[in-house]
C-alpha cells in the first residue's frame, strides 16, 4: 500500500506503483485542475507540486504529474490546483488575473502551481528566476507577456520574505492555505521508511526506476504494470560531494541537484547556463544524472557533459560494485555494457583544477525544452602553453554519445591557436557519422559540430583572433 | 472589465471537455487510423482486437446508418475508409471499450492490409497530375500582362510557407450521451458546433433537431476545431446511436498530431514589377496549396490568400491564380490567419526580393505603396484605409530610421552577432468571406430576480467572447456585470450557429446580443414609463437605478423586473443580426466581403549567433488599429498572443512529413513552438484609434489580424544572415529555423538557378508507426 498525502489529505492506495500520478488525481480523486496536454512532460499543464521530507524542512518541487509514478510519492506531499485554493484568489491567482495572464485558461493551473513552487522554494527573487520556474509550461495562446507582468508581481510579493518561516510566511501573504503549517507533523506520522515502498522482483521485466522522465514518455502502458525499484528513496545516491580530488556524483541526484550543486558551481563556472539548457525545470526535478546516461540516447546532454570530463561509472547489483569508463558504457545504439540487474550507483571524475578548461554547447530548434540537434563539450588541461589532456565529445553525429578519440588526440602537445582548431575541426568530420532526421539533415549537423568546435575555443579563449576563420568554413 | 473566465482559470475550476462528470456506464472509444497515406485496403482483421478484454464493439463504414461523409465545402471526405485511404491517420475503424485503456490497447491489435498506391506529398506534384479539388480560381485588377512594359524593373522568385500544428494544449475530443426520442447529446470541443450536429446528422440519418451540441469553452482551438472537432463527436454518436451507452474520446496528443491537419502549407511563384519611383505597377502570384487528402475548408482558406494577397498595398495590376492541391496529407485547415498569412508571405517575399536587388532597404517599397482611403483591392472592395496613420504613428513612435542607424553601427562593431530589422504592415478583412456565414443569434432572458442569461453562438475558446457579450448586455441595461451569464454554446438554444471563427464572433454575436438587449430594454422602459407617470423617452438606465427626466427615482433594476414580470411583459428575446453592406459575386470574383479592414504596422529587431546559426527576437513593437476597444486587457492577449503565435509559425515550428506521409514532428519533442524564453524581451503595443461602426461597440476585431506581425520576424533573420554573409541569398522558406540559418550563413555563393528546398522535407522514409 502506497502512502501520501494529496493536498489536505492522507491517502492510501494498492494500485500499481507504476501507474501515474496524473491519472490517480484524475480519475481516481476527480481533480480535474491538473490539466492533460500531452503527457510526455512537454507542455506543463499538470504540474504539481511534490513536497518531500528533508532535515527539518519540506523541500517543495514542481513536477509534470504525467510522468511522475506513484511509487515515486510513497510519503511526500501532493499539491494540486485544489491544494492551494482558498475562498480568495490566492496571491498569485490574484496576480495571473489581473493582468488578464489567461487566454484559453487550459495550460493555467500549470503556471500557477510552478509560480506557486517558486514560491515556496527559490531563494532567489529576480524576475529572471521566477520565469526561469515556468520555463516548462507552454502557453499557446500565448499569453507569456501578461505572465510575465504576473510572475513580477509575484518576485516583488517574495522580496519581503526575511527570516520568518517560509509557510508562515506563504499563508500569511495568501499565498497559500494555513494546513501547509500541519503537513510537516503529518508527513512525519505517516509511518514506516518509504524506502520499502518500492518493490523489487527478480522476473525478467524489472526496472530500476529513477525519475521516470524517459520511461514514462516511452512506454508507459508497459511500466504501468511493472514492478520497479524506485531509486529516489536512496539518499545517499542522491549526495555531491567532493573527497580526495574526486567528486562523487550519486546515481539518483537530480538534475536540478546538478544545478544547485555549491561543488559544481566552483569547479564551472558556467554549470548554471549549461545545466539550463538542459529540459525544463519540472523535469530537471525528476530526471536523474544516472537515468539520462542509462537511457543512451545519442543526443543525452548529460552523457556529452560527463564523456569529456571522464566520468567513470560505479555500476552495482547491490552486492558487488563494478567500475567502467562513461565512454565504454556505449555499446552501439542504445547498448549498453551493463547487465539487466545493474544500476547506475555513482558517477565519478577527477575535479578540474585552474589548468583545466570546460565548455558545453548545444543547438536545438527551440534553445530551451528541447533536444538538441547537436551537443558537445570539450575539455583541455594545459601546461604552460601545451594541451597535456584533450577530450571533445559530440552527441547527435553517430548512433551513441562519443568521445571523438583521434580528434582528441590530435589536440595532445600543441599549443591553442587557430590553426590548431582547423585541425581540429578536419579531424572531427572525419570522425563523425550524422543521419538525418526531425532535428536536421546530415548536412546541418556536420557544420553545426564544426561551428560548435569554434564555439568552444571562442569561449574559452577569447583572447585568440577567429575573425578569419569565423567567415568561412573549414 | 477583467476576463470573466479568469477566476474559474485560475483555480482550475473551469470545465473542459475531459472534466465532465462521467455517468457511470460511460464507454471508451479510439480510433484506429489508416497506417499508409494512400492504398486500396485488401483486408481488416478486426478479430484480435474484438477479443480484447473489456472491448465492446468495432465500429467501420458499416455501421453507418446514413451518409459516409463528412465534407463541408466540398463531399469528399469519408468519416471511415471504405475501399481506399487517402492519408495516414484516416479513421478506418473506431473501438468501443470499458476503459479508455482497453481501446486503446485494441486499436493496436486491429490488422490491416492495404495495397499501397503512390503517395503524393508535393501540392505543385499534385497540380502537374491534375489532383485539384476544387477548380483554380483567379483575380485579376487592371491588366497585367501589359503592364509588364510599363515597369522599371521585374523580379520573379519563389515563396513557400510551410505548415502549423495547432497544438491547442486541450487536444480534441467529444463525449456523447443517449437521451429519449432517440435523441443524442453531444459535448465536443468544437469551434463550430452547427458543422458537427449537421454532419452527425447526415451520418447518422436523423434529423438535426435530435442532436444537442454543447459547447462550454475549448482549452485553444486556433482553427484547429472549426471543421476537424466533427470525426471525434460523430465517432462517438455513432457508438452512442447504436449502444445506447455513453460514450467519450479524448484523443492522446500523440494521436491528434498525427491524424488532424494544419495550417495549409503553400508553395507559390510571384512576379513584381516596378517603376523608377519604387512603386508597384504589377503583381502575379500562382498559389499551389497543400489541401492534403480532401478539402476541408482549403477552398475557403485560398479564398482567403487571394483576398490578401496584396496585403496593405495598393497594386494596380494583379492577377493572382491559385490551386488547390490535394496531397496525401491528413486535410489540412483552418488556422488563424486562414490563407492571409500564407497570400501575405509571398508579396513580402517579392518586395523583399525587389529590395535585395535593388540596393533599396524593403520599407522603401513597402511604405511608397500603402493602401489610402478609396484604393481598390483586387477583387473590387474600395477600402477605408489607416495602412499609412499606423506606420507614420509607428514611424514616430519607435523612430525606425535610429533604429536602422542603431543596427548598422551594430553590424559594423561586430563579427560573431549580427542584427536585422524588418517592417511588417497588415491589413486584414474581417468578415466570413462566405457572405452566408455572417449572421448570428443571440438568447436574451431576464429572470424575475434580476439576474440575466445570454446564449450565442459564441464558442469561448481564450479570445474572451464571453466577457466581451457580458459587456453588451450589461452596458445596454446598466447593470452590473455579474448580473449577466454567458451560458454555454448549445444547438438547442441557439440554431444554426456559424463557427467561431474569421476574428468575427464577438461582432457578429455581440450584434446580435445587442439587438435583443435593447429590444427588451424598450420593453422595459415602456413599464417604468407607466409606473413614473411620463413617457418611455424620459426613462433611461444608469447603474440599476432607473431615471426619469434625467432624475433619479426610487425605481432599482430588480423592482421593474418584477413590475415587467407582473404585469406580463415579455422578458427574454431571440435576435438574429446579418452584416449590412457586404456582398461577393464569385462568377466575376468581385465584390464587397468584409465588413472593415483591421491596419497595423510592426517593427521588429532579430540578433543572429553567426557562430552557433541561432537566434534571438529582441523586440517586437506594434501600432495596431484598434477601433475603439471595449477591453483593452483582453485585447493585448489576443495581439501579443497572435504576434508570438505568427512568429513561432516563422522560426521553430516545423512540420515534418516524408516522403511516405508519414509525420516525423508528432510529439512536443520533435515540434517546438514558443516557450517563455523564445517570446522577445520587448513586445510593445500601441494603440491607433479609429471609428468603425461595424464593429460591436466600435471595438475592431483582433483574433487573427496580429498574427501576421510575425512575419515581420522572417526578413528581420534573413536580414541579419545577409548582414554576415552577403553572398548569400537565403530561399524564401519559412519557417527561418536555425538549420536553415547557419547553411545560410555559411553558404557559398548562390546559383539563381537554384530552386527553393521543398516545403516538405524530403527525408528519408521510416516506416516506424506512432
Amino acid at each position: 500500500m502506497l502512502q501520501f498525502i494529496l493536498n489536505n489529505k492522507e491517502i492510501i492506495t494498492s494500485l500499481p506503483s507504476g501507474s501515474v500520478l496524473l491519472d490517480f488525481i484524475r480519475y481516481e480523486r476527480k481533480l480535474t485542475g491538473t490539466k492533460i496536454g500531452c503527457r510526455e512532460g512537454d507542455c506543463g499543464a499538470c504540474t504539481v507540486l511534490v513536497g518531500t521530507l528533508a532535515g527539518d524542512k519540506i523541500i517543495y518541487r514542481a513536477m509534470t504529474s504525467c510522468l511522475v509514478p506513484l511509487g515515486n510519492i510513497a510519503h511526500k506531499h501532493i499539491v494540486t490546483v485544489e491544494g492551494i485554493n482558498m475562498e480568495v484568489l490566492t496571491k498569485v491567482q490574484e496576480f495571473m488575473n489581473d493582468a488578464g495572464a489567461t487566454q484559453c485558461g487550459f495550460c493555467t493551473p500549470g503556471f500557477i502551481m510552478s509560480l506557486t513552487g517558486y514560491c515556496l522554494q527559490s531563494d532567489d527573487f529576480s524576475n529572471e528566476k521566477a520565469l526561469a520556474s515556468i520555463d516548462g509550461n507552454i502557453c499557446r495562446c500565448t499569453g507569456y507577456k501578461s505572465i510575465e507582468r504576473a510572475a513580477a508581481r509575484i518576485v516583488n510579493t517574495m522580496k519581503h520574505l526575511k527570516n520568518q518561516n517560509r509557510i508562515d510566511f506563504l499563508i500569511e501573504e495568501k499565498i497559500l492555505p494555513s494546513y501547509f503549517n500541519t503537513i510537516n507533523a503529518r508527513l512525519r506520522s505517516l509511518g514506516q521508511k518509504a524506502a520499502t515502498n518500492g518493490t523489487y522482483t527478480t522476473g525478467e521485466k524489472k526496472y530500476f526506476t529513477g525519475g521516470g522522465t524517459d520511461l514514462y514518455v516511452q512506454r508507459p502502458e508497459e511500466m504501468k504494470y511493472t514492478d520497479s525499484h524506485f531509486m529516489s528513496f536512496d539518499e545517499e545516491m542522491q549526495t555531491i560531494k567532493v573527497e580526495n580530488g574526486i567528486c562523487t556524483i550519486g546515481g539518483s541526484a537530480t538534475v536540478t541537484a546538478l544545478l544547485e550543486s555549491a561543488f559544481l558551481k566552483k569547479y564551472f563556472l558556467r554549470n548554471s547556463e549549461f545545466i539550463k539548457l538542459i529540459s525544463s525545470t519540472p523535469i530537471r526535478n525528476m530526471a536523474t544524472i544516472g537515468g539520462n546516461f542509462v537511457n543512451a540516447s545519442p543526443i543525452g546532454d548529460l552523457t556529452i557533459f560527463f564523456l569529456a570530463l571522464e566520468a567513470t561509472l560505479i555500476l552495482t547489483n547491490g552486492v558487488e560494485d563494478r567500475k567502467i569508463l562513461l565512454k565504454d558504457f556505449y555499446l552501439g545504439y542504445k547498448k549498453l555494457d551493463k547487465h539487466s540487474d545493474e544500476y547506475i550507483r555513482a558517477v565519478t571524475f577527477i575535479v578540474p583544477d585552474e589548468n583545466c578548461f570546460f565548455n558545453f554547447e548545444k543547438v536545438s530548434k527551440r534553445t530551451h525544452l528541447d533536444i538538441a540537434s547537436v551537443n558537445t563539450a570539450l575539455f583541455l588541461k594545459l601546461e604552460g602553453e601545451k594541451i597535456i589532456e584533450a577530450r571533445l565529445s559530440a552527441g547527435g553525429v553517430g548512433p551513441t554519445p562519443m568521445i571523438l578519440k583521434k580528434t582528441s588526440a590530435s589536440l595532445l602537445g600543441n599549443a591553442v591557436d587557430i590553426s590548431l582548431i582547423k585541425k581540429c575541426i578536419m579531424q572531427a568530420m572525419e570522425e563523425i557519422s550524422p543521419m538525418g532526421d526531425a532535428r536536421g539533415t546530415a548536412a546541418y549537423k556536420t557544420l553545426l559540430l564544426e561551428q560548435l568546435i569554434k564555439a568552444h575555443f571562442i569561449t574559452l579563449f577569447p583572447e585568440l583572433n577567429f575573425s578569419e576563420m569565423i567567415k568561412s568554413v573549414v | 472589465m477583467k476576463n470573466i473566465e479568469t477566476f474559474t482559470h485560475v483555480r482550475g475550476e473551469s470545465i473542459y471537455l475531459d472534466d465532465i462528470p462521467e455517468l457511470s456506464g460511460t464507454l471508451y472509444g479510439a480510433a484506429f487510423g489508416s497506417p499508409h497515406a494512400h492504398g486500396k485496403i485488401r483486408k481488416l482483421d478486426l478479430s484480435e482486437a474484438l477479443d480484447y478484454p473489456g472491448v465492446v464493439r468495432i465500429f467501420t463504414y458499416d455501421d453507418i446508418p446514413g451518409k459516409n461523409q463528412i465534407g463541408s465545402i466540398v463531399a469528399d471526405e469519408e468519416l471511415f475508409a471504405e475501399d481506399e485511404v487517402h492519408f495516414r491517420g484516416m479513421p478506418v475503424a473506431f473501438v468501443v471499450a470499458e476503459s479508455d485503456e482497453a481501446a486503446r490497447a485494441a486499436v493496436k491489435k486491429i490488422k490491416i492490409e492495404i495495397d499501397p498506391l503512390e503517395v503524393i506529398t508535393d501540392p505543385r506534384v499534385a497540380k502537374e497530375m491534375g489532383n485539384l479539388l476544387t477548380p483554380s480560381r483567379t483575380f485579376n485588377l487592371g491588366d497585367c500582362e501589359s503592364a509588364w512594359d510599363k515597369c522599371a524593373h521585374i523580379f520573379q522568385g519563389i515563396a513557400e510557407t510551410n505548415g502549423q500544428e495547432h497544438l491547442y494544449i486541450e487536444t480534441q475530443g467529444a463525449y456523447t450521451l443517449p437521451l429519449d426520442h432517440d435523441s443524442i447529446k453531444v459535448f465536443t470541443s468544437t469551434q463550430g458546433p452547427t458543422a458537427v450536429q449537421s454532419h452527425m446528422a447526415d451520418v447518422l440519418g436523423i434529423p438535426m433537431h435530435r442532436l444537442e451540441v454543447e459547447v462550454t469553452r475549448l482549452g485553444g482551438g486556433f482553427g484547429g476545431k472549426e471543421d476537424q472537432a466533427t470525426t471525434w463527436a460523430i465517432l462517438c454518436a455513432l457508438a452512442t446511436y447504436h449502444l445506447r451507452k455513453p460514450v467519450k474520446y479524448s484523443l492522446h496528443r500523440l494521436d491528434d498530431m498525427w491524424m488532424t491537419g494544419k495550417r495549409n502549407p503553400y508553395s507559390s511563384d510571384f512576379k513584381i514589377g516596378l517603376d523608377q519611383d519604387l512603386k508597384i505597377i504589377a503583381y502575379q502570384a500562382t498559389f499551389y496549396q497543400n489541401a492534403g487528402a480532401s478539402a476541408d475548408l482549403s477552398p475557403s482558406v485560398l479564398e482567403r490568400t487571394l483576398f490578401h494577397c496584396t496585403n496593405t498595398y495598393f497594386i494596380p495590376n494583379v492577377k493572382a491564380v491559385s490551386y488547390c492541391c490535394r496531397t496525401n496529407l491528413p486535410p489540412n485547415t483552418a488556422f488563424r490567419g486562414f490563407g492571409g498569412p500564407q497570400g501575405m508571405f509571398v508579396i513580402e517575399a517579392a518586395i523583399n526580393t525587389a529590395a535585395e536587388y535593388l540596393g533599396v532597404s524593403a520599407l522603401e517599397i513597402q511604405r511608397k505603396n500603402l493602401l489610402k482611403t478609396g484604393d481598390e483591392l483586387p477583387f473590387g472592395q474600395k477600402v477605408k484605409s489607416y495602412a499609412n496613420e499606423c506606420w507614420q504613428q509607428a514611424e514616430k513612435l519607435f523612430d525606425i530610421s535610429q533604429m536602422q542607424r542603431d543596427i548598422s553601427h551594430f553590424n559594423k562593431e561586430n563579427n560573431l552577432f549580427k542584427k536585422g530589422l524588418a517592417i511588417m504592415p497588415i491589413c486584414f478583412g474581417i468578415s466570413f468571406t462566405k457572405i452566408t456565414l455572417n449572421q448570428a443569434r443571440a438568447l436574451v432572458h431576464v429572470y424575475i430576480d434580476g439576474s440575466v442569461g445570454v446564449s450565442t453562438g459564441a464558442v469561448e475558446m481564450g479570445q474572451g467572447v464571453n466577457t466581451k457579450m457580458a459587456q453588451v448586455a450589461s452596458s445596454i441595461f446598466s447593470i452590473d456585470p455579474a448580473r449577466v451569464k454567458i451560458h454555454s454554446t448549445n444547438t438547442y438554444r441557439i440554431s444554426n450557429t456559424s463557427p467561431s471563427a474569421a476574428s468575427a464572433t464577438a461582432d457578429l454575436n455581440g450584434k446580435a446580443v445587442e439587438m435583443a438587449c435593447n429590444e427588451i430594454l424598450g420593453r422595459l422602459k415602456f413599464v417604468a414609463s407607466e409606473m413614473l407617470h411620463c413617457t418611455e423617452l424620459d426613462i433611461t438606465f444608469s447603474n440599476e437605478i432607473i431615471f426619469c427626466k434625467e432624475k433619479q427615482t426610487e425605481l432599482t433594476w430588480t423592482q421593474l423586473i418584477q413590475a415587467a414580470y407582473t404585469r406580463r411583459t415579455a422578458l427574454s428575446e431571440h435576435a438574429h443580426y446579418a452584416t449590412p453592406e457586404i456582398h461577393y459575386n464569385p462568377t466575376i470574383e468581385k465584390g464587397h466581403p468584409f465588413a472593415y479592414h483591421v491596419y497595423g504596422t510592426s517593427v521588429c529587431v532579430v540578433k543572429v549567433d553567426c557562430v552557433r546559426g541561432t537566434y534571438e527576437v529582441e523586440e517586437i513593437k506594434v501600432v495596431h488599429d484598434f477601433g475603439k476597444p471595449i477591453n483593452d486587457l483582453i485585447d493585448y492577449g489576443q495581439i501579443e498572443g497572435g504576434i508570438v503565435q505568427g512568429m513561432g509559425w516563422m522560426t521553430m515550428e516545423e512540420i515534418i512529413y516524408d516522403q511516405n506521409g508519414v509525420l516525423r514532428s508528432n510529439a512536443l519533442s520533435t515540434y517546438k513552438v514558443p516557450d517563455i524564453y523564445s517570446v522577445p524581451k520587448t513586445l510593445e503595443v500601441h494603440p491607433f484609434l479609429s471609428d468603425e461602426p461595424m464593429a460591436i461597440f466600435g471595438s475592431k476585431a483582433t483574433g487573427e489580424p496580429p498574427l501576421m506581425y510575425g512575419l515581420g520576424v522572417y526578413f528581420a533573420i534573413r536580414n541579419a544572415v545577409c548582414a554576415f554573409n552577403n553572398n548569400c541569398s537565403p530561399a524564401y522558406s519559412a519557417p527561418f529555423t536555425p538549420e536553415k540559418v547557419l547553411m545560410n550563413l555559411y553558404a557559398p555563393i548562390k546559383k539563381s538557378s537554384e530552386k527553393n528546398e521543398p516545403t516538405i522535407t524530403g527525408l528519408e522514409t521510416n516506416q516506424t508507426q506512432p
